[in-house]
């Protein structure tokens, strides 16, 4: 078997290698696909579908589909650009997300995400739910109102720092991401150098006394947009 | 040539997003080539004079006035643009959308650490407070939103030239902000 996948991605012709996804194969010929969940350290989750891409006619998880021979993939369509819009647009809806005095703002993935898809005000009604803190922890906190499910700081937890301390209770809308402790984080095991806090995307898990350290001006999307390294790994042709 | 027309207001805000349209230093000197002001608190004019083509809403709406405001400007406005997060989603003032509102009002005028001899104001005078702080594009149709805490002043040049001379503006990355 040849150890290269030949596919075609927005009529460009690509390479992959076997076991990769096509998340992974885009990203190594410089094409960048939009995402949320995926984490490149941890196992994909495929819960988020802003990675969804056009594969031979149907819509699929890049994340979570292995590339194969022949594939004919599209990315940039206006239709697969309007379904991420209206994605990112329901995380901003569904949870509390005041970027102006997040600690995260402007190395958020989400707010960084909604930049990069030009949303100017989300089209769905804001539901303002109710989200509880857990700030019982010296060092870190969660605050579950910018919580967007991704599930990293689960799978990072379980996968990275091989202690499954954080999980999610309820389904649906009502899912809530939650310390393994009747006393909540000061009942479990957690240091800021634990992979699951540093998988976060947003500002849900922070560790105390570290924001608002970096400038306006000089945070990761100040200027470039996100996916803007991955872009600039394109090979030359 | 005839003037555009262009008022503005603040509701639930804090008067940062005006503060920003006057950031726009010199260029206010084009502007005033470009438009006039009818009512807005640039110029303390109340009223409306009449039509205008550009209505600039800063602050979401948490009380009656702001919604018959928000609601006037949609009539007298061709067009609406949202200019703000308060206006785009509630800002600041929505953090109260979580909390009942008896707690709030309690809180604020009876049990508060600095409160003495309180009392929750009920002056017919005083605007009735909303159950929430609601977004204005929930409450009339909005045409445009420049988000950011505030707007870059460059953003709402841009998109107030692009509005004015019907050309489509050309916002480069770096001026879309929600902080
Ligand atoms: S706390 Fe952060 S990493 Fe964990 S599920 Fe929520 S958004 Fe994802
Ligand atoms: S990144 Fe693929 S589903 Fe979330």
């Amino acid at each position: 078997m040849s150890d290269k996948i030949k596919f075609l991605m927005e009529g460009k012709e690509c390479t992959g290698k076997p076991g990769q996804s096509i998340l992974q194969a885009a990203d190594d010929n410089g094409v960048y696909i939009p995402r949320l969940c995926y984490h490149p350290d941890l196992k994909p989750g495929g819960s988020c579908r802003v990675c969804t891409v056009n594969v031979n006619g149907r819509n699929m998880a890049a994340c979570t589909t292995p590339v194969a021979d022949g594939m004919v993939i599209l990315n940039e369509t206006e239709e697969l650009r309007d379904l991420r819009r209206a994605l990112v647009e329901m995380l901003f809806i569904e949870g509390n997300h005041y970027c102006p005095f997040c600690e995260k703002s402007g190395n958020c993935e989400l707010q960084a995400l909604a930049y990069r898809l030009k949303i100017m005000a989300p089209r769905f009604p804001y539901m303002f739910p109710e989200r509880k803190l857990d700030a019982t922890h010296p060092a870190i906190f969660i605050d579950g109102n910018r919580c967007i499910q991704c599930g990293r700081c689960v799978r990072a937890a379980e996968e990275v720092d091989h202690k499954p301390i954080l999980g999610f209770i309820g389904r649906g809308v009502a899912m809530r991401i939650k310390a393994g402790s009747s006393k909540g984080l000061a009942g479990v095991e957690i240091g800021p150098e634990d992979a699951c806090v540093k998988v976060c995307p947003v500002g849900s898990i922070i560790v105390r006394e570290t924001a608002y350290r970096t400038p306006i001006g000089k945070r990761t999307y100040d200027h470039q947009p996100i996916g803007s390294d991955i872009e600039a790994r394109a090979p030359e042709s | 040539m005839v003037k555009a027309k262009i008022a503005t207001t603040s509701l639930a805000g804090c008067f940062g997003c005006h503060m920003s349209i006057l950031d726009i230093d010199e260029r206010i000197l084009k502007l005033a080539e470009l438009v006039e002001f009818d009512k807005s608190p640039i110029n303390d004019i109340k009223r409306f004079s009449g039509q205008c083509d550009v209505g600039l809403i800063e602050g979401g709406c948490c009380n009656h006035e702001n919604v018959e405001v928000l609601r006037a400007f949609r009539k007298r406005c061709n067009i609406l643009v949202s200019v703000g997060e308060c206006a785009l989603m509630g800002g600041l003032p929505a953090l109260r959308n979580g909390i009942p509102m008896t707690e709030c009002l309690k809180e604020a005028y009876l049990d508060g650490p600095s409160v003495v001899d309180g009392s929750i104001p009920n002056d017919p005078e005083l605007p009735l407070i909303l159950d929430k702080v609601y977004p204005c594009h929930e409450v009339v149709k909005i045409d445009y939103f420049l988000p950011g805490c505030p707007p870059s002043a460059d953003l709402i040049w841009e998109s107030l030239v692009g509005l004015l001379t019907g050309r489509e503006a050309d916002l480069p990355y770096e001026l879309i902000k929600y902080d």
